[in-house]
């Protein structure tokens, strides 16, 4: 009698990919109706946007879906990539793990998904119907037509029709781009999970993009593009030797040309020289010249342990392309912009760094304010190697550490300070890595690795220590504008309607005023000149207090845009965009105005103006803040706050009885 | 009330004050006496709660401060110019004249009103001196009791309030002193105020006035000043008696405080207002126990309201404390209206006379 595991082989054997796929598609991420659209639009949107950048081109995608029943759809996604050839055509499309990045290590959209062809396969299990494909590349004059199917058990396209056809879209003709169009079973949802959601996501973090998508109701939403630059191409590197798993050792020892063990270490690995793959083989006690082929398993165990007490440069970074601090904002502003925000904290992209030999990256971004809501969590957007990832989001590692992470400090509620942070913002984290690691194969959460968690949170805590300066700065201006509400408004007509009263002249009320402000007071203020891209900027003191100061005056300026000619008056000094302004004896009711210039810059690149103080008691200026580390430095002078009793904040209520 | 030129003395005093601080360069600002529930004392003298010694300080430095000074200001300007023109407004319309201050014009009329009482406060005049009355009437009384008001064209008018009125009752004007109520002469026993209209309708209909020689007020939820003042003066000048009928619920408690002790907001005239010998006769909570009364449960707010009352001073005996504790302890209120349960006749047959003979007051 034949065992049942030798049955079960047996029927194994016989099943393909794609009938396994077929029988078990939660694996592909289409266990629900409701994500079977966006897994669908996923899939051919990420394809569209890797196409054009490995073609240097700006991508124009767009998206559409018609509703055909009450559970199926048709979806249709069309780029202006170079084009698939017609030989490549049935492949990329009608076969599974057919791709030229499977095997690359690179950062790539690519490696978080099935592939487009999973689509076409679910699309053809649940409505029975062939996907449609249309492709031009530039040197042809037509385009390639194609039905197509795919043989689930051969796991092999099935070119059903095929027509060459003049491609025109609204009159003009398609000089390169692909088509996709199939129909699927699948439920239509708006909302947080949705595919409106889905390229809202995507065109932030691809802001060279231009997306336009059209819902089953007819309604058109255009994602504009934010700038002309593309990305930096990310480039293909060998795997690094730390990380190594003994299952991949293994298939590349039996897959490689190299004949011998240490050029097999040297040319298949980054970071292994000559030396290294000596050492290497010496500490794994296997003779350098032995054939890759004839290493056992044992001896693999061996080189794996050799590989990790032998000390190997970490791997190059220069493979990771992330978004950039610029375009992260730009982003942000051309996505969220209609919300007004009050604030985009400066986004901050981390140093590459290393987990189990692969590099990564962390990026992240916080906007805060203007009208998105105020009493609902905080919006977290997490995106893996530029791809939205809108599932699972409690296991995500960017959940965790935004969750493990105090935000009351920086000025956000959190009950207890922890948990998802309530308040209007919305949090952006970008981890990209040649090598994600997922929490599961449908690859909805990033895994919560130790030192990814930690560059996550640094992230963070830089993006939340400048909202909480912002937020500072707004309290400070509010406090400063009551203040000038009071002496520019209510104390002139007080003293106009008792002197009226009294039928007396008006008494002069500069001394009552000081004794109000009792500070110096600092607004400041930036104008953009778009004929220049030039940002102006000037910063005001006034001394309201009735004895002449002095003080340090110091701002963080770009210096790679700082106009140094510009700075006025003559700065204490300058070094690498630190400028000191010394103010020496301001009189009493005296202004004194500070300028400098930014040159070669967007409007949105430098937005808030950061102010600090030294060599004077902090009380004393409103407007800036104390330079960190300068308390103390003089002893303070201000004048004892009277204690006694505020008689308009008496507690309302207790007067409720007539 | 004061001459006119008394008042306006002391309301230039205050423009004085605050002109003579600008001109010696320092920041405006007034003291004043704490309104809150901890500093008021009782004064042993006139047996009514006033105002202790702790004082507060609007100051033009905060922004508040500084527009109600400003508005202190235009308020005595606008003052001024009523007294000299012989008019008088509404404290209604004196919160819609500060429409023409710009910036300074009052947020709500809570804010005008307050502001008239902190005048009163530091001139010790009455905000009638200032030619502002408040828009409400005080409320009704029906009794055998004959006044003499004098109406607006000056003429006098004896009104019997039990046989010269409506089923309403006389109405009290909001000025009830002397030069415009004149007491001519009472044929009762003992003052009966009453919280709500239904209950002193009911007294009305069931003629409680005549079986039981009671003079009925209805006070009409918390009793306006006219109200407190006309009742006061019925205790003082023609030595009625007052008890007060009530619901049984924290607020009717305040009630029974502002006719009694005198209210926190009008802590500074509370010996012209109060009445220190006013008894409370229900609905206590024991009545609800004792007369087995149908009951609400007591809202989040009724409980802070108790709890205020722990550790307000007028409260602060034992009576009051056994009330307040048993009606937390029950959790339960209840309504005067409630004791129709037994019957339209029950609060005139039974509870009120009982009720009135535990007070000794038949």
């Amino acid at each position: 009698m034949t065992s049942i595991a030798e049955e079960l082989g047996k029927k194994q054997k016989e099943i393909s990919v794609s009938e396994f796929f077929e029988r078990n598609r939660q694996i592909l991420g289409f266990d629900s109706l409701s994500k079977a659209l966006i897994v669908a639009v996923k899939e051919a949107v990420d394809n569209s946007l890797d196409a054009c950048e490995d073609a240097s081109i700006l991508p124009d995608i767009r998206v559409t879906i018609d509703r055909l029943n009450q559970n199926e759809f048709r979806v249709s996604v069309m780029d202006n990539g170079p084009g698939i050839v017609r030989t490549q055509l049935p492949n990329v499309f009608g076969r599974l793990l057919y791709g030229s990045r499977f095997h690359a290590i690179r950062q790539s959209r690519g490696q978080q998904g099935i592939g487009i062809s999973a689509v076409v396969m679910y699309a053809q299990i649940t409505t029975g119907k062939p996907a449609h494909i249309r492709s031009k590349i530039e040197e042809n004059d037509v385009s390639n037509d194609l039905l197509l199917t795919i043989d689930t058990k051969r796991n092999r396209p099935v070119v059903v029709e095929e027509n060459h056809i003049i491609w025109e879209e609204e009159g003009r003709r398609v000089s390169h781009g692909t088509l996709i169009e199939f129909d699927i079973a699948a439920r239509y949802v708006t909302g947080r999970q949705s595919v409106f959601e889905y390229l809202r996501s995507t065109a932030v973090v691809n802001p060279h993009a231009r997306i336009t998508y059209r819902d089953p109701e007819g309604r058109t939403t255009a994602f504009e593009r934010a700038t002309q630059t593309m990305p930096p191409r990310a480039v293909e590197i060998k795997p690094h030797p730390y990380g190594l798993e003994i299952g991949t050792l293994m298939n590349m020892l039996s897959g490689t040309e190299e004949k011998r063990l240490s050029s097999f270490l040297k040319n298949e690995f980054s970071r292994i020289s000559d030396r290294v793959a000596k050492e290497i083989c010496e500490r794994a006690m296997i003779s350098p010249d032995k054939k890759p082929r004839e290493i056992t398993l044992e001896q693999a165990r061996a080189i794996l342990d050799a590989i990790s007490s032998t000390k190997i440069m970490a791997p190059q970074t220069d493979c990771l392309s992330p978004i950039g601090e610029t375009l992260i904002k730009r982003g942000l502003k051309n996505v969220l912009g209609s919300l007004r925000p009050e604030f985009y904290a400066q986004p901050v992209t981390r140093q590459p760094a290393v987990y189990n030999g692969n590099p990564f990256q962390v990026e992240a971004g916080i906007v805060y304010g203007g009208e998105l809501p105020v009493d609902q969590p905080v919006t977290i957007m997490r995106y893996a190697n530029r791809v939205p990832l809108l599932y699972q989001q409690g296991a995500d590692a960017i959940t965790q550490v935004i969750e493990n992470m105090d935000w009351r400090r920086y000025g956000l509620e959190q009950r207890g300070g922890t948990g998802i942070p309530y308040g209007p913002a919305v949090i952006l984290v970008h981890v990209l890595s040649t090598k994600l690691p997922f929490t599961s194969e449908s690859k909805e959460a990033i895994a919560p690795i130790p030192v990814i968690m930690e560059e996550i949170e640094l992230a963070l805590k830089s993006c939340a220590r400048n909202l909480k300066s912002h937020l500072n700065k707004k309290e400070t201006k509010g406090r400063a504008s009551a203040k000038f509400d009071i002496v520019s408004e209510v104390i002139p007509r007080i003293a106009e309607k008792a002197a009226s009263v009294l039928q007396k002249p008006v008494p002069d009320i500069s001394r009552t005023i000081m004794k109000i402000m009792n500070v110096i007071y600092v607004d400041d203020e930036l104008s953009y000149d778009q004929k220049k891209r030039e940002i102006r900027g000037k910063v005001r003191l006034r001394n309201y207090t009735s004895k002449k100061q002095s003080l340090k005056v110091h701002m963080m300026l770009p210096p790679e845009n700082l106009d140094l000619k510009s700075i006025e008056p003559g700065p204490a000094s300058v070094e690498d965009g630190k400028v000191v302004w010394e103010i020496d004896k301001l009189q009493p009711l005296q202004t004194v105005e500070l300028f400098f210039s930014l040159r070669d810059v967007e409007k949105d690149d430098y937005t808030e103006n950061e102010i600090y103080v030294s060599d004077i008691n902090p009380l004393l200026v409103l407007g800036a803040e104390p330079l960190p580390g300068d308390w103390g430095i003089r002893a303070f002078e201000v004048e004892e706050e009277e204690k006694e009793e505020d008689y308009d904040s008496q507690a309302e209520g207790e007067l409720s009885e007539e | 009330m004061r001459s006119e030129g008394e008042p306006v003395k002391k309301l230039t005093e205050i423009a004085e004050q605050i002109y003579g601080q600008i001109e010696g360069g320092e920041i405006p600002k007034m003291v004043l006496p704490l309104r809150t529930k901890s500093n008021i004392k009782f004064d042993s003298k006139s047996n009514v709660w006033k105002y202790g010694k702790a004082t507060g300080v609007r100051s033009a430095k905060k922004t508040v401060g500084a527009y109600m000074l400003l508005r202190t200001m235009y308020m005595l300007e606008f003052i001024n110019s009523m007294i000299k023109e012989k008019k008088s407004s509404t404290l209604r319309e004196m919160y819609y004249i500060s429409e023409g201050w710009g910036k300074a014009k009052f947020s709500t009329q809570d804010e005008s009103d307050k502001l008239a009482e902190d005048l009163e406060i530091i001139t010790h005049c009455l905000r009638e001196d200032f030619k502002l009355r408040p828009e409400e009437d005080g409320a009704r009384v029906i009794g055998n009791i004959t006044i003499e008001e004098t109406d607006r064209k000056g003429k006098k008018k004896r009104i019997n309030c039990r046989d010269d009125v409506g089923d309403s009752g006389y109405s009290i004007p909001y000025n009830v002193e002397k030069e415009k109520v004149r007491f001519v002469s009472v044929d009762a026993d003992f003052v009966i105020a009453i919280e709500t209209g239904g209950m002193f309708d009911r007294l009305v209909e069931n003629g409680f006035d005549e079986d039981f020689r009671a003079v009925l007020v209805h006070l009409k939820g918390q009793p306006a000043r006219s109200t407190r003042r006309f009742i006061k003066r019925l205790n003082e000048e023609l030595k009625l008696p007052v008890v007060t009928f009530t619901d049984g619920d924290p607020w009717s408690f305040r009630i029974h405080a502002s006719v009694a002790y005198g209210a926190i907001k009008t802590a500074h005239i509370s010996e012209y207002l109060a009445t220190p010998t006013a008894e409370f006769i229900g609905i206590t909570a024991s009545d609800i126990l004792n007369y087995d009364l149908p009951t609400d449960k007591l809202s989040e707010m009724d409980i802070r309201a108790l709890e205020a009352e722990l550790t307000d001073p007028r409260f602060n005996d034992q009576f009051w404390k056994n009330e307040i504790e048993l009606m937390m302890k029950n959790g339960r209120k209840a309504e005067q209206q409630a004791l129709a349960k037994y019957g339209l006749d029950y609060v005139t047959d039974t509870y009120l006379p009982e009720k009135l003979t535990q007070a000794g007051i038949i």
